[in-house]
């Protein structure tokens, strides 16, 4: 019985294995490192053919990427082609990142509940779970008829775009209509399994479905990602002509596409996190009972940590795809950073202060449910001061709009000792700090209700805020250093030792803490439930900043193509090719935004509805 | 319900604050719009029109100045003075060690470092030892320049040095595949286009355009006649406005040599339509 208890087992880890293999061979096969050394390569394809052009034979089989006229465009009743195909995009993209995301995270939650044999964990990823589906199946629906909407806009108003890109990815666009329907089949015997499938083999069985369902949501994104990128750094096609070379693999491994895979997985994560917690919000200020207060003051916390541990390595994803966005053309760096879009970095800042500054203050209101919080509440003011700093520094903008008698008396077009606030060094300091302090927050919120009773627990604590002080003084360092005293080649070399400094904070508070704190006593129970009812409207500005900060981030994503579907291959000559100002963009976003944000509040509303009538029955 | 729409209307207000700040916050930096196709008339151009047209390619389509600039100091500046200039400094990156290139004029030079980029890296702006140059091959992606454009970049570049100009006007050269730099274009046909043709609305609300740094035109027939207004544009210093959005207007901010740019029928036109505009 053991031997066959034992081969089960093992049958199902080599299952597990195999599928772990199978995706990590095309994670292999995607030389992830490879990019830097085919930033050569991605150049030649801005400017001269690469050496696959030669091949003749190939390029003759495939037809070049159409030259199309205004006429091309379809001008169908009062619509504007373009915004419309940017709204369903968008909320395309809100409601597949939510449905994408959420299963990630529960996966790892049961993960762990089954590793420490904690029930707690499995009941909290059960609770994620079956509180989502009800949103999730009505999201996922509406993310299916989002993508209808998208693929029928584009086939209406856009007709030869989409023949192009459909003759590129026709086998990745037939695979990716197989795995919709394995994805949301995985999705409902995961999720209506979990009770059946309890314990001993069949646990394992349920976390192989589990495995599954994420593996094909993620190479879902994976394969729409793939199009996406393709239309900023083209690969694959015959550079002069835009005609396939044949290798769809080579046209989907295109140079943009592992870091904004990366990027996406991540923000995935914190935003499932976000808009689970808005759920938990809605529930906890819907309902008068003390004990469902209780029980989604805690969803809402645990949501907002999920979103605190996606939004912390963010930025630094975010930094990598912007430095290969370089690497892959100068010039299409610098029109991101440093031209039409410079200003947009200015409301970026608003809103990922907006963000740091919301998590921080549900932080901070939690603390209300320890009596040990006391220790720690004084502390409050100065890291909302360091945050409320960093995100002024972070806000400064480097160019100014000064009419000539300002240039004059500001003798030049930057502040001597502020405009460097304005360029990387001063933002990654910033980033890095509001980083720290947010994880400084977290530790003391979970310290609150918590007395060490190891012996060196001084010790630890000193340890704890020397490490602390150190990394600050030393990202500081870097920031004025390279900021103030070294040219433009060297600018950035700041960031890599500030994010090392910020890692090193994290990594060594959570092993100390871990230590400091094993057997530690509790200052009491803790009061879930107890939370001022404004801590919900932050969880709430967290994923409307959220929803929002994705829109204008796609903007611009999009937006640095300026006038090409496909950068330098197929131009777009359309009546809309120029780009928008952000004044503009952000008026189609809030409008976007506004349109998910009814729908997802009304979701919620529904299964409050629907919840009560279960109770009375 | 009423969580509902009180959640709402927070998120709405938040929103509200967002976009508010967006549009009324930021400077609203108006995109240059893409390139249009318009065909070189190499054979009737004079070297001065030849030597315009460099300079219009390279501050627009060739997009030089995203990095050849001094704000950002990312790659050499090529149209200073002196020995800052890539036409003078030309004779001897040739003699360097360092150059791999083919060419042995400062003329090939300079049209070399458009399409080799990498045949000579000034020193601190490459990758890789200095052996690599971040720059694309101009004539081809989404630059695109034609031949004639790259001569009409050097003959630009040789000129603002102040060295010879070498390079010919070449004849019967065919105009670029994608968006063409113009040569001097033709005369506009409507109001809208001179608005268009001489970025008026790059400064002025005017028209569908919404330039913040000049006056607003919309309706400045109504306070002002049509002798002030033709002398506003042929002399704009003679008499400066007194307040400008967010700022009080400066001289020297609207060019002062549009009379002498302008055709006759493109000021008529220009005129007439402010003096309409009430």
């Amino acid at each position: 019985m053991s031997f066959f208890s034992g081969f089960k087992r093992l049958t199902c880890l080599t299952l597990l294995l195999s599928l772990l293999f199978a995706g990590g061979f095309s994670f292999t096969s995607i030389p992830v490192f490879a990019n830097m050394a085919n930033a050569e390569e991605a150049v030649k394809s801005e400017g001269t053919p690469t050496e696959s052009v030669k091949e003749g034979e190939k390029k003759a089989e495939y037809p070049p990427a159409p030259k199309l006229t205004a006429a091309d465009y379809p001008q169908i009743g009062g619509f504007n082609p373009r915004i419309l195909v940017w709204i369903v995009a968008q909320l395309h993209l809100w409601f597949a990142a939510f449905v994408l995301a959420v299963p990630i995270f529960v996966l790892i939650i049961e993960a762990i509940g089954m590793a420490t044999k904690d029930q707690r964990y499995d009941n909290m990823a059960y609770e994620f779970i079956k509180v989502s589906m009800a949103a999730y199946s009505i999201t996922a629906s509406i993310t299916a008829i989002m993508g209808g909407l998208l693929t029928f806009t584009l086939l209406v108003f856009y007709p030869d775009l989409f023949k192009y890109m459909a003759s590129l990815f026709s086998r990745s666009m037939l695979a990716y209509a197989f795995l919709f329907f394995a994805e949301s089949a995985s999705l409902y015997v995961y999720y209506y399994g979990w009770h059946w499938l309890e314990g001993g083999f069949k646990k394992w069985v349920h976390l192989t479905i589990g495995l599954v369902l994420n593996f094909v949501g993620t190479v879902l994104m994976l394969l729409a990602n793939a199009w996406v990128t393709f239309s900023m750094s083209p690969n694959g096609v015959d550079p002069a002509t835009g005609a396939f070379l044949g290798s769809e693999w080579d046209v989907i491994h295109n140079f943009l596409w592992n870091p904004l895979n990366l990027h996406r997985v991540i923000a995935n994560i914190a935003y499932g996190g976000s808009i689970i917690g808005a759920y938990a919000a809605y529930k906890f200020l819907s309902s008068s009972v003390k004990e469902e207060k209780a029980h989604y003051d805690w969803m809402g916390y645990t949501a907002n940590v999920i979103a605190v541990g996606g939004l912390l390595p963010l930025p630094f994803a975010g930094y990598w795809l912007t430095a290969e966005i370089y690497a892959y053309s100068q010039q299409m760096g610098i029109t991101l950073m440093g031209g039409a879009f410079a200003w947009l970095f200015i409301m970026q800042a608003v809103l990922i202060g907006a963000l740091f500054l919301s998590v921080n203050y549900y932080l901070w209101c939690g603390m209300g449910r320890s009596e040990g919080s006391g220790r720690y509440t004084k502390h409050i003011w100065w890291i909302a001061a360091l945050i409320v700093g960093c995100f002024l520094v972070w806000f400064t903008p480097h160019t100014l709009v000064l009419t000539n008698q300002e240039l004059k008396a500001l003798g030049g077009p930057y502040h001597k000792y502020l405009g460097p606030l304005g360029i990387m060094p001063a933002k990654n300091t910033a980033v890095n700090i509001m980083i720290i302090m947010t994880f400084l927050s977290f530790t003391l919120y979970r310290r609150a209700n918590k007395i060490a009773t190891v012996s060196w627990a001084a010790s630890g604590s000193a340890i704890q805020a020397a490490i602390f002080v150190a990394a600050i003084l030393n990202i500081i360092f870097l920031g004025v250093y390279h900021g103030y005293f070294t040219n433009t080649a060297y600018k950035v070399a700041a960031s890599i030792p500030q994010v090392l400094s910020t890692a090193v904070v994290i990594i060594s508070t959570l092993i100390i803490d871990s230590m400091m704190f094993k057997g530690a006593k509790e200052v009491g129970p803790l009061r879930w439930g107890k939370v001022p009812d404004r801590s919900q409207y932050a969880l709430f500005m967290l994923a409307v900043s959220f929803t929002w900060l994705m829109g204008l981030m796609g903007y611009v994503r999009s937006g640095i193509r300026q006038h090409w579907h496909v950068n330098s291959i197929m131009r777009d000559n359309s009546i809309d090719a120029f780009t928008p100002t952000i004044g503009v963009a952000a008026q189609v976003v809030t409008s976007a935004t506004v349109i998910f944000m009814a729908i997802v509040i009304f979701i919620f509303w529904l299964s409050n509805i629907s919840s009560k009538k279960s109770a009375v029955h | 319900m009423k969580s509902f729409l009180k959640i709402m209307l927070f998120c709405i207000l938040v929103l509200i604050g967002f976009v508010g700040y967006a549009n009324f916050g930021i400077p609203q930096v108006k995109p240059a719009p893409p390139p249009t196709e318009e065909k070189l008339d190499l054979g009737n151009m004079t070297m001065d029109q030849f030597i315009a047209l460099g300079e219009k390619v390279f501050n627009g389509k060739g997009t030089c100045t995203l990095c050849h600039n001094n704000v950002g100091k990312r790659a050499p500046m090529l149209d200073g003075a002196g020995e800052e200039a890539v036409a003078n400094s030309a004779p001897l990156r040739l003699k360097d060690p360092r150059y791999k290139g083919k060419a042995t004029t400062p003329e090939e030079y300079i049209r070399e470092s458009m399409k080799e980029p990498s045949a000579f890296v000034v020193a601190t702006f490459g990758s890789d030892g200095d052996t690599k140059s971040p720059m694309p091959n101009v004539t081809t992606g989404s630059i695109g320049m034609s031949e004639a454009e790259v001569d009409a970049v050097i003959a630009f570049l040789q000129n603002k040095a102040g060295s010879e100009v070498t390079v010919k006007i070449p004849v019967g050269a065919p105009p670029s595949a994608e968006g063409g730099a113009a040569a001097p274009a033709a005369p506009a046909k409507t109001p809208e286009e001179v608005i268009a043709k001489f970025g008026c609305g790059a400064c002025h609300k005017i028209g569908k355009e919404e330039g913040a740094l000049g006056p607003d035109l919309t309706h400045i027939g109504k306070s002002r006649n049509e002798a002030y207004l033709r002398k506003g544009i042929l002399d704009p210093d003679a008499d400066i406005a007194k307040n400008c959005p967010g700022a009080p207007c400066s001289p020297g901010m609207m060019p002062a040599d549009l009379g002498t740019k302008m055709t006759g029928s493109e000021l008529e036109m220009l005129v007439q339509y402010l003096v309409k505009s009430k």
